[in-house]
């Protein structure tokens, strides 16, 4: 099989370019593997990021035959080609190789609040939250923060100062957390273009995520937050 | 040149608790050789332990019930009093931790939910259906970004400098920067994790490679019980992806080709609930005569448990199997090999975290305090990294605020950057040479044939011989590449040179302990022997090469006696 994969020095080079490796995959080789075998058996010089290889750790998220997939949960065989072209994360500016400079993606997730804001003391016996309102937030927090859905959304690429989808999950996660207390101002600062009223609503955030957070589902829950926030003020409001 | 009260190396779960366990008045940073979140900590998958007796099994457990059975599953090896103390602060720990947010799963009344566990006499590991390392990691991070806590992301520390028994500085690669930078440091916390990478079969993230504990030892800090290795009875075969001891927590069976349940020959009190050191070794001795599947796995079936409690309790390792196997365990028993999984041993430092040398602190994975001594209980390690991670933390600040001395040392550290920076050169400089990612397989399998499940003299030594051979090799190391930035043939020739140092403490420690005790199996003796071995391996490294002494372990109030579950 041939692996085509990106690559590129941003110290040394002008403009990035592919390079062929051939490579045969053993049964059930993932394209992480894959990548390690001809780094390992070809090219020691290849860079790409990588640590869990079992999908929970969110390092290697790339461009796999144009679609944006973890390298280590995809299997070579199911892409059914004799050829595999591997790029990095689009939206976010080429390092080396297969590596991104994420710093924008976490600065977003920064902009946030991304912890939980309980009042007061750690209660004696822990909190007492009822099964069904933890399972709430059990579909976001398996966010892994691989960076997939801020790479594919539509609005990230046109303007850099959406927040994204995957910020919009984290604090959703929070939002809806029975734990958590944070003062509607918080919310507030995601009410606007860079924030919830910013997503195009085509749902590619969903389409892409390798592990059903659905973060398009927690922007509909954080603008349903926001107009609630503000109707019952505007009703509070003294004539 | 950069310089901190407090450098903490590693962010996982041991290195961000000991960043909020630190005084908040010092200059602290955290660094990270991958950005925190992917640290091999977030693969955790079945629980935490702690004594909180919320499940209806579990009304009368007590934290001395749990030190109880820790001491026991450590073969006696475990230093009591640091058992107890683990224990003790499991429960405010976990009371804690769900303050700050983490989502436990939780019991009908709201109480954190808990579920049996390997050697366990009550059901007591707190979960996240079976993603509690994920959740843990990440909600430790978050109230590190909310104290604005500093990180050096994606920076390898490559050499510790001590001068005169006094830690006084880091030298680190910078990935993104492509630089090296020498860093002065008054304290320092190691929290840098295991080496599950030097076997080749191992449960553990790929970049587990344990440099740091060799960094240590090479720094002339000693390591203890480092022949203490754990294999985990539920890999997935082939992939040795972790199939969480939950399963059978859950209820889930192990079976032979016989379609046999067959702990009922080796622990059949505890069947598949016995732990980690004995659950192992039986698949392995299955396997071994002949009954296994294509002789080399066993089956973990979760089938009777049925759709809804495996998709409810073991979402995580269902989806591992689904894309990983491409087998579903509500209609299929999974396909699992044992494969090395934790480190027992490690930096010997005490119950305060503290090394021999001043200023140099160590915990989680990478730490041997000893509260796990020969065998570890699942539950068990999420727990000793956070709260030792913490006490590293408090024991650091108590050290700064009694005002160690200026030390100096800046120039040293310097020199030892420029050293580092002209061995690159050199070795980039070279025609050609050995390519470090082959050297690092050799040195997998060696390791994994010398000082696998069952050791012997005869292997555990071939091991030492082939070291030396593996070790000149390395003399011929190069760089293909360009080792400006993201040069990761740099990092793994950096972390290379330790792992071997690690390799041959862990074959040094196996070849002479002459007794079979928790994880350490050796065919040769085959029984524990508390007259001549209840005690520590201690190995220090000397110009004559390693020197191995053995300290006693500290009993308190478990008299040693024989393990049966």
């Amino acid at each position: 099989m041939t692996f085509k994969i990106l690559r590129f020095d941003a110290q040394t080079d002008e403009q990035p370019h592919f390079q062929a490796y051939r490579h045969e995959p053993k049964p059930y080789e993932t394209v992480l593997e894959a990548l390690k075998e001809i780094r390992d058996q070809q090219d020691p010089s290849l860079s790409f990021r990588y640590s869990c290889r079992e999908a929970v750790c969110g390092s290697c998220s790339v461009v796999i035959n144009g679609r944006i997939a973890l390298a280590c949960r995809t299997q070579v065989e199911d892409l059914g080609s004799d050829e595999v072209v591997i790029e990095p994360l689009p939206n976010l500016e080429i390092q080396k190789d297969l590596i991104v400079d994420l710093n924008p993606f976490w600065e977003a997730y920064r902009l946030v609040e991304p912890f939980l804001q309980a009042p007061g003391p750690v209660p004696e016996k822990g909190h007492r939250v009822a099964e069904r309102d933890m399972e709430k937030v059990f579909q976001y927090v398996t966010c892994i923060l691989c960076a997939c859905c801020y790479s594919a959304c539509p609005v990230a690429t046109r303007d850099g100062r959406y927040v994204g989808p995957a910020a919009l999950a984290k604090l959703t996660r929070f939002a809806l957390d029975p734990r958590d207390d944070r003062p509607f101002s918080a919310l507030e600062r995601v009410d606007g273009p860079d924030g919830v009223w910013g997503c195009d609503t085509v749902f590619r955030c969903n389409d892409v995520c390798p592990k059903d957070v659905r973060p398009a589902d927690g922007i509909a829950v954080l603008r349903r937050k926001i107009i609630a926030g503000k109707t019952k003020r505007l009703f509070r409001r003294k004539p | 040149m950069l310089s901190y009260d407090l450098l903490i190396v590693g962010g996982g779960l041991a290195g961000l608790s000991a960043a909020l366990g630190a005084d908040p008045g010092l200059k602290v940073a955290v660094i990270s050789k991958v950005h925190p979140l992917r640290s091999h900590s977030v693969a955790a998958q079945g629980g935490i332990n702690a004594a909180l007796a919320n499940h209806p099994d579990a009304t009368d457990d007590t934290w001395e019930k749990h030190a109880f059975d820790t001491v026991k599953g450590s073969d006696y090896l475990a230093d009591q009093a640091p058992a107890e103390l683990l224990c003790r602060r499991a429960i405010p720990t976990i009371y804690e931790l769900d303050h700050w947010g983490a989502p436990f799963s939780r019991f009908a009344g709201g109480t954190i939910a808990q579920r049996p566990f390997g050697g366990a006499g009550f059901p007591r590991t707190c979960y996240a259906a079976d993603r509690t390392g994920h959740i843990l990691l990440h909600t430790l991070y978050e109230q590190a970004v909310r104290r604005s806590i500093t990180f050096f992301d994606e920076w390898l520390v490559t050499d510790i400098i001590v001068r005169d028994k006094r830690l006084v500085g880091l030298v680190a690669y910078d990935l993104a920067g492509g630089e090296i930078i020498p860093l002065r440091a008054k304290a320092v916390i190691f929290a840098t994790g295991g080496y599950g990478r030097i076997f080749f079969r191992s449960t553990n993230a790929y970049i587990n490679l344990g440099g740091g504990i060799g960094m240590a030892y090479k720094a002339g800090i000693p390591l203890k019980d480092m022949e203490f290795v754990q294999f985990h009875p539920t890999t997935l075969f082939g992939k040795n992806i972790l199939m969480t001891e939950a399963a059978r927590g859950e209820g889930g069976y192990l079976v032979n080709a016989k379609g046999r349940r067959f702990m009922e020959d080796y622990t059949p009190k505890a069947m598949e609930l016995a732990p980690r050191d004995i659950v192992a070794r039986s698949i392995q001795t299955e396997i071994d005569k002949g009954n296994g599947f294509e002789n080399e796995f066993v089956h973990l079936d979760l089938r009777h448990l049925g759709r809804e409690k495996i998709i409810q309790r073991l979402p995580g390792i269902r989806d591992i199997c689904i894309h990983f196997a491409g087998l579903d365990p509500v209609d299929r028993p999974i396909p699992i090999q044992p494969a090395q999984h934790y480190s027992m041993g490690g930096i010997d430092v005490d119950a305060t975290c503290a090394s021999p040398v001043e200023g140099f602190f160590a915990a989680g994975e990478c730490a041997c305090v000893s509260v796990h001594g020969a065998n570890r209980l699942g539950g068990n390690s999420l727990l000793e990294s956070i709260v030792f991670g913490r006490i590293a933390g408090e024991s650091a600040s108590l050290y700064l605020r009694g005002g160690p001395s200026e030390v100096g040392g800046g120039r040293d550290v310097a020199e030892r950057a420029r050293a580092l920076t002209a061995r690159i050169r050199a070795v980039h400089e070279r025609e050609t040479g050995e390519n470090v990612f082959q050297l690092l397989n050799r040195l997998k399998r060696l390791m994994s044939d010398a000082a696998g499940i069952f050791r012997e003299p005869a292997t555990l030594r071939k091991g030492i011989e082939e070291l030396a051979v593996l070790r000149e090799a390395y003399r011929r190391v190069f760089i293909y590449g360009n080792c400006g930035r993201y040069c990761q043939e740099m990092v793994v020739l950096v972390e290379f040179e330790h792992m071997v140092e690690v390799a041959e403490v862990i074959l040094l420690g196996a070849l002479k302990r002459e007794e079979t005790r928790g994880s350490h199996f050796r065919k040769d003796f085959p029984k524990r022997d508390d007259a001549s071995w209840l005690k520590h391996t201690i190995i220090t490294r000397s110009d004559k090469g390693p020197v191995i002494t053995y300290r006693d372990v500290q009993i308190g109030r478990y008299a040693p006696q024989e393990r049966i579950y």
